[in-house]
């Protein structure tokens, strides 16, 4: 017999692959149709015709769009994604500890989001409309329609002006301790869970209830089994595809909305590098950014379309 | 015996409406009483309030229910779950809906009796194999691992009584057990209940709108309408001397009318013909090279159980699915196998009314705006003249004018039903194609929708292909008959004829499923060797 996983793994990989495919080419064209020219960006005062004409020859950009595409690629697929226009080190080496940095970032505020949110759905299910669920519905709300940049300024006014407890910038030097990991870490990530809890948390509500309203639900509280383990045993794994789908979302979300945050507190991570890099048009390295962060969104999302097949028996076993 | 379960003057109430009102009965281990009445009579809250239940939103406003020397209306909430896990036990209408689909059928069935600790977490598969084994499940081990979307319906409902006795109850409650199966499953499942009750020496409560189910299954019998008691009484009183003219009207209901003999003759061709036409989805194919034929003014029900291929039949004359190979003719002229491509005037003749009315008509549309779209399309009215003609559709399928303006929310059941008719009698149709209209409604409702049905058909010359499961109806309506069995015709014939004298063994088995109220009928069936596992059976699918 025919596993459905296997083949529903085999299939969705394929597909992930071509997303990642197309998202290339976009994230190429993009870079390429970037108003200004690297060149001129690089030489700035230096710049004289002749020598723009040299450095345009020795980065390639006199080369057609669809032969710099094809070795951008190529390159890639051999582990190396370009040297730097304005450092001159490989790509890769700049990437990779800022890449660190901001998984690290994205993983905390992950760690913390999303059990909370999870927490907090359930609680609101189990209190449908009382005074606790529409507080929590009504300050999720609230917080989730704030920019994320207005939130992380606010927390800076708050905790680093006007109290002192924080630093306002987080900032790390090569020879920075666990205390100032954690200094520099609490207001990003408090501001990336502030605006990410909302979805998470309406969505476990809704998907609870719907589960509560059903027959064996029902059938669990006629054969007299306590209410905690009819929520937490009988209804919550029901309700775990969605709650699955859009926690792992959420973390996509995180791992690539992390640029405005890193920016807002000057943490040196790849949203940040990404920005820096695009105003000096360093187009090798906004590249490598682009491709970084949609692997991690299209993977992400893989893994959510995986998961909800694992926990839902009706997908994962044959039918007979 | 003493008495085990008295309930007195129960009264239960959501806000300011009664849904149960009065009521009084007893019952001793060992007997079975029978819960009957249309949809909204009260049963299941009567049934479920009897093992201290209530849904939200009920509460019990006066009477007492006394289970076993304990009243259930003054216990407390904690007390009800310890009784319900251990002294009764509740057998649902739908059990493919009743189990978790996350858990195995062996983890959920001993789920209950490994938290009181009466088993071992290690038996637990060993105990569920051995009472599957005693429900005559096939391959009771491998059933035990089976999630609930691997099981058949027949199945799942006895896994669901396997799961009521595994506590030991001295009550059951059977809420409409076999409503949702076929004719032939609901039989074995019928003959496993008495089996089970018999044995366990329990009392049971047993809750039906089917009065020939309940006749067969239980001592006594309580008429519930309006969540007030009609009439209770023993079986055979209730079924051989009504007292209350309600009950004398369900009991009028099962006595089968005569058979239509005046089958109507073709002139020439027949209105419409399916020459050899074989269907499928996707790549499946349902039904392999079927023929029927019916002429105007003729009734043909096709009838068969769930996955027999009626439907897909009936669907592919409507245009709705397009026939792999073979050919549909209306009066002689061939149609197009997409309803797309048929003109306006094929389109028109050919109607099709859908089971369940709920989701055949637009809630957010009036029933006016529903019932205007075919006498515009078809018949081009506007103005006054449609008004007149909405004014006289509404008067054929006798609906006051004033639900014209009304929400399909509002109406009834079989109101809504109703009103689907008159959209398709706005086309003025010569063939209507009804499938299951009536499976969905109660059976007085369903008797007034087939005269509504029969007297449009005699003043509009109409004829009527009517896919069903229910053999009483076929009898009483249908001039001919097609029986269907996996996508195959099995036989079909004059409706007469093939009840009197069946030629192929599934007619047969079909024909003797059917509940009847006669005195021992199921007896006889389990006699005859007519229940229990069969080496071909439909239900294991």
């Amino acid at each position: 017999m025919k596993s459905p996983l296997l083949s529903y793994t085999v299939k969705r990989t394929g597909s992930g692959l071509i997303s990642l495919l197309l998202v290339s080419l976009l994230i190429f064209l993009g870079t390429a149709l970037l108003p200004g020219d690297a060149a001129q960006a690089l030489l700035g005062q230096n710049a004289t015709p002749e020598n723009l004409a040299a450095l345009r020859e020795q980065l390639g950009l006199n080369d057609p769009l669809v032969v710099r595409y094809l070795s951008w690629i190529g390159g890639i697929l051999q582990g190396d994604m370009g040297i730097s226009f304005s450092s001159k080190q490989p790509v890769l080496e700049i990437l990779l500890p800022k890449l660190a940095n901001s998984l690290i970032l994205a993983l905390a505020a992950s760690l913390i989001a999303v059990p909370l949110a999870i927490f907090l759905g359930i609680v609101a299910a189990l209190k449908q409309d009382s005074l606790v669920d529409r507080a929590i519905s009504f300050l999720s709300m609230w917080l989730v329609s704030l920019p994320t940049f207005l939130t992380g300024y606010l927390l800076i006014n708050f905790f680093a002006v006007r109290l002192g407890w924080l630093p306002s910038l987080s900032v790390l030097r090569s020879t920075a301790d666990v205390n100032d990991w954690v200094a520099a870490l609490i207001m990003p990530v408090a501001a990336l869970v502030l605006v990410t809890i909302a979805h998470t948390m309406r969505l476990t509500r809704t998907a609870i209830l719907s589960v509560m309203a059903s027959d064996y639900i029902l059938m669990a509280d006629i054969k007299g089994l306590d209410r905690r383990r009819i929520i937490l045993w009988h209804a919550l794994p029901n309700a775990l595809s969605p709650i699955v789908s859009i926690s792992l979302l959420t973390v996509a979300y995180l791992m690539v909305g992390v640029v405005v945050v890193e920016v807002v507190f000057s943490y040196s991570g790849m949203g940040k590098l990404m920005v820096d890099a695009v105003s000096y048009r360093d187009l090798p390295l906004v590249q490598a950014c682009g491709a970084c962060f949609s692997f991690i969104f299209i993977f992400m999302n893989f893994l959510a379309d995986f998961l909800c097949v694992v926990v839902n028996p009706r997908l994962r076993e044959p039918k007979s | 015996m003493t008495t085990f379960l008295r309930v007195s003057d129960l009264t239960v109430k959501a806000k300011d409406n009664f849904i149960l009102d009065g009521i009084s009965f007893e019952l001793e281990k060992g007997k079975v009483l029978g819960l009957i009445g249309e949809s909204g009579a009260g049963k299941s809250t009567l049934a479920l309030a009897a093992i201290g239940y209530l849904k939200p939103g009920l509460e019990i406003s006066s009477g007492s229910v006394v289970l076993d020397d304990n009243d259930l209306t003054i216990a407390s909430d904690s007390a009800l779950r310890q009784l319900r896990q251990s002294k009764v036990a509740y057998v649902a209408q739908s059990a493919a809906a009743s189990f978790n689909p996350f858990f195995r059928l062996g983890y959920q069935v001993t789920e209950l009796v490994i938290l009181s600790g009466f088993i071992e977490k290690s038996d637990r598969y060993k105990v569920a194999t051995d009472l599957f084994a005693r429900l005559q499940l096939p391959s009771p081990k491998v059933f035990a691992r089976k999630y609930p979307h691997q099981a058949s319906g027949g199945q799942l409902q006895r896994a669901m009584i396997a799961m009521a006795l595994l506590n030991d109850p001295d009550l059951i409650v059977f809420d409409e057990p076999t409503t949702a199966l076929d004719v032939t499953t609901q039989l074995d499942v019928l003959s496993v209940i008495r089996q089970v009750v018999a044995e366990q020496g329990c009392a049971a409560l047993y809750v039906s709108h089917d009065l020939a189910v309940v006749s067969q299954m239980c001592d006594s019998i309580l008429v519930l309408r309006h969540g007030k008691m009609v009439e209770m009484n023993a079986t055979r009183s209730i079924i051989d001397q009504p007292q209350d003219s309600y009950t004398r009207s369900l009991v009028a209901h099962r006595k089968v009318g005569d058979f239509l003999t005046d089958t109507p003759q073709a002139d020439d061709a027949p209105l419409i013909s399916a020459e050899n036409i074989t269907l499928g989805y996707g790549k499946v194919q349902i039904v392999p090279n079927a023929s029927i034929a019916l002429n105007e003014n003729e009734i043909l029900a096709i009838v068969g159980e769930s996955g027999s291929g009626k439907t897909t039949v009936a669907r592919a004359i409507a245009g709705l699915l397009e026939p792999w190979s073979g050919t549909i003719k209306l009066r002689g002229t061939t149609l197009q196998g997409n309803v797309d491509n048929r003109s306006q005037n094929h389109r028109q003749h050919i109607q099709f009314i859908h089971q369940l009315p709920d989701v055949a008509l637009n809630p957010r549309q009036t029933i006016r705006t529903a019932l205007m779209r075919p006498l515009q399309v078809f018949k081009g009215l506007d103005g006054a003249a449609l008004n007149t003609r909405l004014n006289a559709l509404m008067d054929e399928v006798e609906l006051p004018r004033d639900l014209l303006g009304r929400y399909p929310g509002a109406l009834s059941g079989g109101q809504k039903q109703r009103v689907c008719i008159a959209r398709c009698l706005a086309a003025e149709p010569d063939l209507l194609i009804c499938d299951e209209v009536t499976a969905a409604l109660d059976p007085l409702v369903e008797d007034s929708i087939l005269a509504l049905l029969w007297r449009l058909k005699e003043e509009h010359r109409m004829a009527i292909i009517f896919i069903t499961h229910n053999l009483g109806v076929t009898r009483r309506f249908a001039h001919s008959v097609t029986i269907m069995e996996h996508g195959k015709i099995v036989e079909s014939g004059p409706t007469a004829q093939i009840f009197a004298d069946p030629q192929q063994a599934y007619t047969c088995r079909l024909l003797a499923s059917e509940p009847s109220t006669d005195a021992g009928w199921i007896n006889a069936r389990e006699l005859s060797g007519a229940t229990g596992p069969r080496k071909h059976r439909h239900d294991s699918l």
